[in-house]
C-alpha cells in the first residue's frame, strides 16, 4: 500500500517574522500615513484567518462564484510531443475571470467588507487583476477604482472593456514607464488619500508587510489541490513544478504547500523579454540586485544610483521590476531555481499548447510552458512535470495576432 | 554619554523662539531643471528667508508625492540629477546658504549609495541631516546608527493616521525637528487646511519639545500664518516647485525669491 504523503507533512514555515521578513526580505517601506493602516489589515487579517465563518464564506465563494476545485490535467499530446517527462496543468485558467487571481481578490474582498471599508483600489497590468477586483467588488456591493498603465490599456483592451462593464472606473496611468510599476505608485497615492474607506486590493505577493504573507495565503489553495490531486491519480509527488513569476503570485501559490517535500524541484520562469540589456526584460534574479520598491526589500532591477529601471516582457503581468519578497528568501535558500524565456519562446509555447491540447494560455504561463518544453525531453519519461496554467489567453488574442505566430 | 555640538537646523530654532518668530521651511528638488539652476535657486531661497530647505533627491517612483513634485522629478532626472551627483555640487551649494540644508529622499537611492557612506559624504559636504519619506521609524535601524555616528538630523513624519505609540516613536527617533502631515494623502498644494493639524500638533507636543513642523498642503502667506497658530514653522513644496516650473525659466530665481519672500511674510518673521 503507498504511504499517504498528505499526512506526512510539516508547515512550509518560511516565514514572514513578526516584522514581515523572509530571511532579510520583505518589511515595511511606506509613508507614515498608510503604515498604520497596514498595521490595522494585519490584525484585521490575523483575526479573519482564524475565524470559522470567515473561512466557510471564503470557501463558498471559491465554490460556487469562482468554481473551485480546478482540474488538474494530464497532457498528454504535449507529453508526447517533447518525448519525456509527463506534464500535468493545474487549470487555474478555468477560474472564473480566467486567470488565480480571483482567489485572492475574494480572500481580501471578504476582509475589506469586515473591516468595514466601502472602495476597492487596485492596480492592474494585464488586466486579471482589475478584472478579478472588479467582480468581487460587484459581488459585494463595494465601489472598485483599478489603476492601469496606459501601455497596458492598449495592450489588453479587451480586459479594460471588461473592467467597465462591471461597473468599476479604470484610470488610464501616463506617468513614468505606463505599466504596472507606475499603476501600483497611482494606486498607493490613491490610497494613502482615501485611507478611511479604502481598502488597497494588492494583486500580488508584493508590497508591505502582511501583503505578501497575505495574498500568498489566499493563494496557496493552489499547490494544496494540486498536491491532493497528484497524490491521489498517481499516488507519488510530482519531480518538478514549474511557474511564470512576475509579481509571483501563481508560482507562490503553487509551490508554497511543497517546500517541506525535499523530493519536489521547483523552477520560476521570468520574463526575458528581448534580450539580457537592462531595460529589454523583466528577470530580476538574473539582472536585478537587492532594494526597495513599493514596501518591500526584494530583488528589483535598478540603476546604480538606486533609480528603478524600465522593463520590457510581452506580458503585461510579468513586466514588473520587483519581485515578492518571499522568492527573494526562496532564491537565497536556493529552494526554488528561478530562470527567464524570451519573448518570442513563450509566444511559441503558447501555439504549441493550443495547437496540441486545445488550451489557449495566457502569455504569463506561457512563459512556464515555454520552460517545460526546454526541460521535458531530457527527463526521464516515468518524472512528472508539474505546471501552473495560471490564466486563460482570451486577452491576448490581439498580441498572438500582430506578434504573427501562425 | 557626551553632548553632541548643537546642529545648525538646532540653532536655528533658538534663533527664532528667541525672536518670538514662527519658521519658514522650502522644498525643492535639486536639479530642477538643471543642477546649475538649483545652485542659484538654493541662493534665491535663503535671501528670501527660508529657515531650513529641504532638498529634494529626484527618484523614478515618487508614490507619496503629487503631479508637481512628480514633474519635478521627471525634469530632474532627464537633467541627470542623482543622489552621487547632488552630494558632488554641496559643498559649493553650502558655501552660498546660511539656511541648514536637509536632504528630502526616497529611501533606495540611500540604501545603494550604501547607508553608511551616505551618512559621512553628507556631513562631509556640509549637509544638515535628513528625511526619508518611505523609511518607518520600525526599518531605520541601520540609517539611524549611520546618521548619529555623523551628528546629521534626522527628521520624521507624523500623520494624522499615526496612532499615539507611533506619534511617540517618531517623536523619539527625530532631531532637529519634526514632520507633521497636515492631512492623508500626496504632496500638492490645496486651498483650505484641514482641521486635523491642531490636533495632530496637540497630541505631538505631549510626546515632545522639540519643534514642530506642518506640511503637505501649505501654499499662501495665510496658509503659512495660519498652521503656525499650532506649530514652529511651516512647510512649503509643491507651491514652490510650481512657481519654479511655471517662471524659472523666463523670470529667473527672482521671481521665485520673490515669492518665497511673500510666504516668510506670513510667519511674521524677516530675512536673516
Amino acid at each position: 500500500m503507498p504511504i499517504d504523503q498528505s499526512t506526512m507533512r510539516s508547515e512550509p514555515n518560511t516565514g514572514p517574522n513578526a516584522r514581515g521578513r523572509f530571511g532579510e526580505f520583505g518589511g515595511r517601506y511606506v509613508p507614515e500615513t498608510l503604515m498604520h493602516p497596514v498595521e490595522e489589515l494585519e490584525q484585521a487579517y490575523q483575526l479573519a484567518r482564524t475565524d470559522p465563518n470567515f473561512k466557510a464564506e471564503l470557501d463558498r465563494l471559491l465554490k460556487d462564484f469562482a468554481g473551485r476545485p480546478t482540474p488538474l490535467f494530464p497532457a498528454q499530446r504535449l507529453t508526447e510531443r517533447l518525448g519525456g517527462a509527463q506534464i500535468y496543468l493545474k487549470r487555474e485558467d478555468l477560474l472564473h475571470t480566467g486567470a488565480h487571481k480571483i482567489n485572492n481578490c475574494l480572500g481580501q474582498g471578504l476582509l475589506a467588507q469586515r473591516m468595514g471599508k466601502t472602495r476597492l483600489v487596485a492596480e492592474t497590468g494585464a488586466g486579471q487583476h482589475g478584472v478579478a477586483t472588479a467582480s468581487v467588488a460587484a459581488l459585494l456591493g463595494l465601489e472598485c477604482v483599478v489603476y492601469m498603465g496606459e501601455e497596458d490599456m492598449g495592450r489588453q483592451a479587451p480586459n479594460v472593456f471588461r473592467m467597465r462593464l462591471l461597473g468599476a472606473q479604470v484610470v488610464c496611468v501616463s506617468s513614468g514607464t505606463k505599466t504596472l510599476k507606475d499603476a501600483i505608485n497611482e494606486g498607493m497615492r490613491d490610497w494613502v488619500t482615501n485611507v478611511h474607506d479604502t481598502h488597497y486590493l494588492m494583486g500580488s505577493v508584493l508590497g508591505p508587510h502582511p501583503y505578501p504573507m497575505m495574498v500568498r495565503d489566499f493563494q496557496r489553495i493552489i499547490g494544496q489541490e494540486a498536491r491532493q490531486q497528484i497524490l491521489a491519480s498517481v499516488g507519488r509527488l510530482p519531480d518538478l513544478l514549474c511557474a511564470c513569476v512576475g509579481g509571483g503570485s501563481n508560482s507562490i501559490g503553487l509551490f508554497y504547500d511543497f517546500i517541506p517535500d525535499t523530493s519536489v524541484k521547483m523552477v520560476g520562469v521570468e520574463a526575458g523579454g528581448r534580450g539580457p540589456d537592462l531595460g529589454e526584460h523583466a528577470a530580476r534574479f538574473a539582472g536585478g540586485k537587492p532594494g526597495v520598491l513599493h514596501g518591500s526589500y526584494t530583488y528589483v532591477l535598478q540603476t546604480e544610483d538606486g533609480l528603478i529601471a524600465s522593463t520590457h516582457s510581452v506580458s503585461a503581468g510579468l513586466d514588473y521590476p520587483a519581485v515578492g519578497p518571499e522568492h527573494a528568501a526562496l532564491f537565497r535558500r536556493r529552494r526554488v531555481e528561478y530562470t527567464h524565456v524570451s519573448d518570442r519562446e513563450a509566444l511559441e509555447a503558447a501555439r504549441l499548447l493550443s495547437q496540441v491540447e486545445g488550451i489557449i494560455p495566457a502569455l504569463e504561463p506561457a512563459h512556464a510552458l515555454a520552460e517545460v518544453v526546454k526541460r521535458a525531453p531530457g527527463m526521464p519519461r516515468d518524472q512528472m512535470i508539474l505546471v501552473n496554467l495560471s490564466g486563460r489567453g482570451d486577452k491576448d488574442l490581439g498580441i498572438f495576432q500582430s506578434a504573427g505566430i501562425l | 554619554m557626551p553632548s553632541q555640538p548643537t546642529t545648525r537646523i538646532e540653532a536655528r530654532f533658538r534663533d527664532l523662539r528667541v525672536q518670538h518668530a514662527k519658521g519658514l521651511i522650502v522644498y525643492l528638488t535639486a536639479g530642477d531643471p538643471t543642477l546649475d539652476a538649483t545652485g542659484d535657486l538654493l541662493s534665491a531661497l535663503d535671501r528670501a528667508g527660508a529657515d531650513v530647505i529641504e532638498l529634494g533627491v529626484p527618484f523614478s517612483d515618487p508614490l507619496a508625492d503629487g503631479p508637481v513634485i512628480q514633474r519635478a522629478s521627471e525634469r530632474a532626472l532627464r537633467a541627470g540629477a542623482t543622489l552621487r551627483k547632488i552630494l558632488e555640487r554641496f559643498p559649493a551649494w553650502r558655501k552660498a546658504v546660511r539656511a541648514p540644508m536637509i536632504l528630502f529622499s526616497y529611501y533606495n537611492p540611500i540604501l545603494q549609495y550604501g547607508l553608511e557612506e551616505f551618512a559621512v559624504t553628507a556631513a562631509q559636504v556640509g549637509a544638515d541631516g535628513a528625511l526619508v519619506v518611505d523609511l518607518s521609524p520600525e526599518e531605520a535601524e541601520n540609517y539611524l546608527r549611520a546618521m548619529r555616528a555623523q551628528n546629521l538630523d534626522t527628521v520624521f513624519l507624523a500623520s494624522p493616521t499615526s496612532p499615539d505609540h507611533r506619534l511617540e516613536r517618531a517623536a523619539k527617533l527625530s532631531t532637529g525637528f519634526l514632520y507633521l502631515i497636515s492631512r492623508t494623502g500626496v504632496t500638492g498644494e490645496r486651498s483650505e487646511i484641514t482641521s486635523s493639524v491642531r490636533p495632530l500638533a496637540e497630541r505631538a507636543r505631549r510626546f515632545t519639545s522639540l519643534p514642530l513642523a506642518v506640511g503637505f498642503g501649505i501654499s499662501t502667506a495665510a496658509q503659512v500664518r495660519e498652521v503656525q497658530a499650532h506649530a514652529d514653522a511651516a512647510v512649503v513644496g509643491s507651491a514652490v516647485v510650481h512657481a519654479i516650473e511655471e517662471r524659472y525659466s523666463q523670470e529667473g530665481p527672482a521671481a521665485i525669491e520673490q515669492f518665497v519672500r511673500g510666504l516668510k511674510a506670513g510667519t511674521g518673521g524677516k530675512p536673516v
